[in-house]
């Protein structure tokens, strides 16, 4: 136990994926170690979805290599497969299969020794007991998210891949599909989590953020705005819409973003941002500086990848 | 280490696929549906009764007898003379030329040799291109002439109305020499409808997997393609059978056929025919994209098996290049064994040849849809 206790879940470097030509993901390398809650963020298109299918060996990387739970990711898909749970990012159940079939299905699949026991307690913990005849189709989007989870723990995986889970899920059932995972994390589940959430992305260990393909941070959420260098102003009065036209026309304003009634504006150089601001406010506007929030800092990042990749 | 095969997990692939289908309107639909559509379309449409078919005469005996005859044909209302021929060598260029349907040759001394009793033969040719159109105007040609004949034979020739028919009818069908008809095409048509749906219902099943997402799922689990390939068989062979057996039904009590051959026999050949079929949908469902491209390609399949197999036109009169893309087709020999059986009560021995190539081609399209299936997603 102590000796891969630290040894990583997840350890892949150079990992790169093209489809017909366009580079999807482009070399990148990850750590990801036991027990953590890795939450992996970035634009739609990064190459989020395809860097998990290439973990659990649904696709085969172009050019890299790594391990996955100490498995070869190119040679071992099966012995991966065989303990990662994964939910993808668009419910793929059977939706014409009641959920009691779907989850028996999935077992039988995993050859689960014990089915009817672990199919009844999986729908037991997870409050789907009185809905087990109910056609998967026929579920709630919460619901539907319900049973996706339920039926990639079936087969006790060590490590979970969570492709937006809660994506078009309400408040409170996210928060308590967070307390479901982090109760599976403290057990000694690894947990790689894909989101666009904030909230979420605090609520990870640590994370890792992507733009067009490339990997632009990683670490705790505290390292990542450290890392990334961003100073954040609050302006606060004056038209919003005119004010932050100005300050984007400033080579020292990497961005201004509308936040209720005031402005987070982000630069890299502090001086160089109040000469802006001494320059171009009107004198009722003020500007007080406060801590970068993940936000700022990927809305930047992902410009930068934007000025470098695109 | 997984094995190639799991029994448990190819059984609940199976019984999934079960419970999709009973759930399915639309599978169901298309499984009961098309054999009755194709039943009434082709099994009917035959049925059709056409009259005034123009005919020539050809006639070398003017004798009351051969008038009494023709003068029955044309009050029968399926023949209707267009043309009176003086020789042999015209009448079948009139056959050639599509001029008219039937020639009617009646021999010299043939009134003579029915009063004789030498049973003297009454010629007919026909254009049997189009059996439908043929095949009851023929039969009712018999009767007239069994008719006339004992209208004529009175007196002291009555006693040429006991024993075997005075005159013989003697029918060339040009064109169609193996004469199909009703009874021909009604056990074709099963052939028809199992490759029509079991080439579109596997293609359709697993390209569904992939359109709905439900196959990332899959292949996310250690199932293994082999297990998803019968898995997604066998339910459909069922399937097969019930629609078989519809068609059997009806061709045995709607269309009356005969049935001279073991049933066991030919439901145990059937086994290899179906199986041949949902092969090759796998392996389209392999190369297709989604579901509409499987379609295309179910019916691209579809269309050369109706058209050279022989079902709709006779296999040996298509050209040789048509005649060795025909043997390719499991339908090709199906057919002939359908016929063989029920028509002909062929044998195991008889049909053995037939069964082979229909193996083969189950064969071969199942081993390339088995290294075509995708493990990933790419
Ligand atoms: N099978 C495929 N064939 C071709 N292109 C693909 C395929 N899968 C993904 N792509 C492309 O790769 C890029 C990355 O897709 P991916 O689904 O990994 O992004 P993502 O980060 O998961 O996005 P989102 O946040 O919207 O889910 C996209 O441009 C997508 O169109
Ligand atoms: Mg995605």
């Amino acid at each position: 136990m102590s000796t891969t206790q630290h040894a990583p879940i997840i350890d892949v470097t150079g990992i790169t994926k093209s489809f017909d030509e366009k580079v999807v993901v482009h070399e990148i390398a990850m750590q990801v170690l036991p027990g953590e809650i890795y939450g992996f963020l970035g634009p739609n298109g990064s190459g989020k979805t395809t860097f998990l299918r290439m973990l659990c060996g649904l696709l085969r990387p172009d050019r890299g290599s790594g391990t996955c739970l100490g498995f070869d990711i190119l040679t071992q898909a099966l012995e991966i497969k065989r303990r990662v749970g994964y939910m993808t990012q668009r419910f793929s159940y059977y939706e014409d299969l009641s959920l009691r079939e779907n989850l028996d299905f999935v077992a039988r699949m995993y050859g689960l020794a014990q089915r009817r026991q672990a199919v009844d307690a999986s729908l037991e913990r997870l409050g789907l007991a009185g809905r087990q005849k109910q056609l998967a189709g026929e579920l709630s989007g919460g619901w539907k998210q319900r049973l996706a989870l339920a039926a990639c723990l079936l087969h006790q995986p060590s490590l979970l891949l969570l492709d937006e889970p809660t994506a078009g899920v309400d408040p409170s059932a996210r928060r308590e599909f967070w307390e479901e995972i982090h109760g599976l994390a403290a057990d000694g589940l690894t947990v790689m989590i894909t989101t666009h959430y904030m909230d979420e992305a605090e609520r990870c260990h640590r994370l890792a953020y992507i733009a067009y393909g490339r990997l632009m941070a990683q670490g705790t959420v505290q390292e990542v705005i450290d890392g990334a260098g961003l100073v954040t102003y609050q302006i606060a009065g004056g038209s919003q819409p005119a004010t932050s036209a100005k300050l984007r026309s400033s080579p020292a304003i990497a961005q201004a973003v509308a936040f209720g009634n005031s402005l987070h504006v982000s630069g890299h150089d502090r001086a160089a941002m109040e000469a802006a601001f001494r320059e171009l406010l009107t004198p009722e506007q003020t500007w007080t500086p406060q801590p970068s929030e993940l936000e700022d800092v990927f809305i930047s990042l992902m410009k930068q990848a934007e000025d470098n990749f695109r | 280490m997984s094995s190639v095969f799991s029994i448990s997990r190819f059984a609940a692939i199976a019984s999934k696929e079960f419970i999709q289908m009973r759930r399915d309107r639309l599978t169901f639909a298309m499984v009961l549906g098309i054999p009755l559509m194709q039943l009434v379309l082709f099994g009917f449409a035959i049925n059709s009764d056409p009259r005034h078919l123009p005919t020539a005469v050809l006639i070398q005996d003017h004798s009351p007898l051969s008038r009494s005859l023709t003068q029955a044909m044309v009050n029968s209302d399926y023949f209707d003379f267009t043309a009176v021929l003086q020789s042999e060598a015209a009448a079948t260029r009139a056959i050639e030329r599509g001029d008219v349907q039937f020639v009617l040759q009646i021999p010299p001394g043939f009134a003579r040799d029915v009063l004789r009793g030498d049973r003297p033969q009454l010629l007919v040719l026909a254009d049997a291109t189009d059996p439908a159109a043929t095949s009851q105007a023929l039969g009712s040609l018999r009767q007239l002439l069994n008719r006339v004949l004992e209208r004529e034979l009175t007196g002291p020739n009555a006693w040429l109305r006991t024993g075997p028919p005075a005159a013989e009818l003697v029918v060339h069908a040009a064109y169609n020499p193996e004469g199909i008809s009703q009874y021909n095409i009604v056990p074709g048509l099963m052939g028809v409808v199992l490759t029509m749906t079991m080439v579109l219902i596997t293609a359709l099943a697993i390209t569904r997997e992939s359109e709905r997402g439900t196959m990332e799922n899959l292949l996310a689990t250690l199932v293994r393609p082999l297990e998803v390939t019968l898995g997604k068989i066998v339910p459909y062979i069922l399937m097969g059978y019930v629609q078989a057996g519809l068609i059997l039904l009806a061709a045995r009590y709607l269309f009356e056929v005969p049935m001279f051959g073991s049933l066991t026999l030919l439901l145990a050949v059937m086994f290899v025919f179906i199986v041949a079929n949902l092969a090759i949908g796998i392996t389209f469902s392999t190369i297709a994209r989604n579901q509409l491209q499987a379609m295309q390609m179910g019916f691209f399949f579809f269309l050369p098996s109706i058209l050279l197999s022989g079902f709709m036109f006779p296999f040996r009169g298509m050209p040789i290049w048509a005649q060795h893309l025909g043997q390719v087709l499991p339908l090709t020999h199906f057919l002939r064994i359908v016929r063989g059986i029920l028509l002909k009560g062929n044998t195991l021995t008889t049909i053995a040849p037939e069964i082979l190539p229909m193996g083969a081609f189950a064969v071969v399209a199942l081993a390339i849809g088995l290294t075509r299936f995708r493990q990933t997603l790419d």
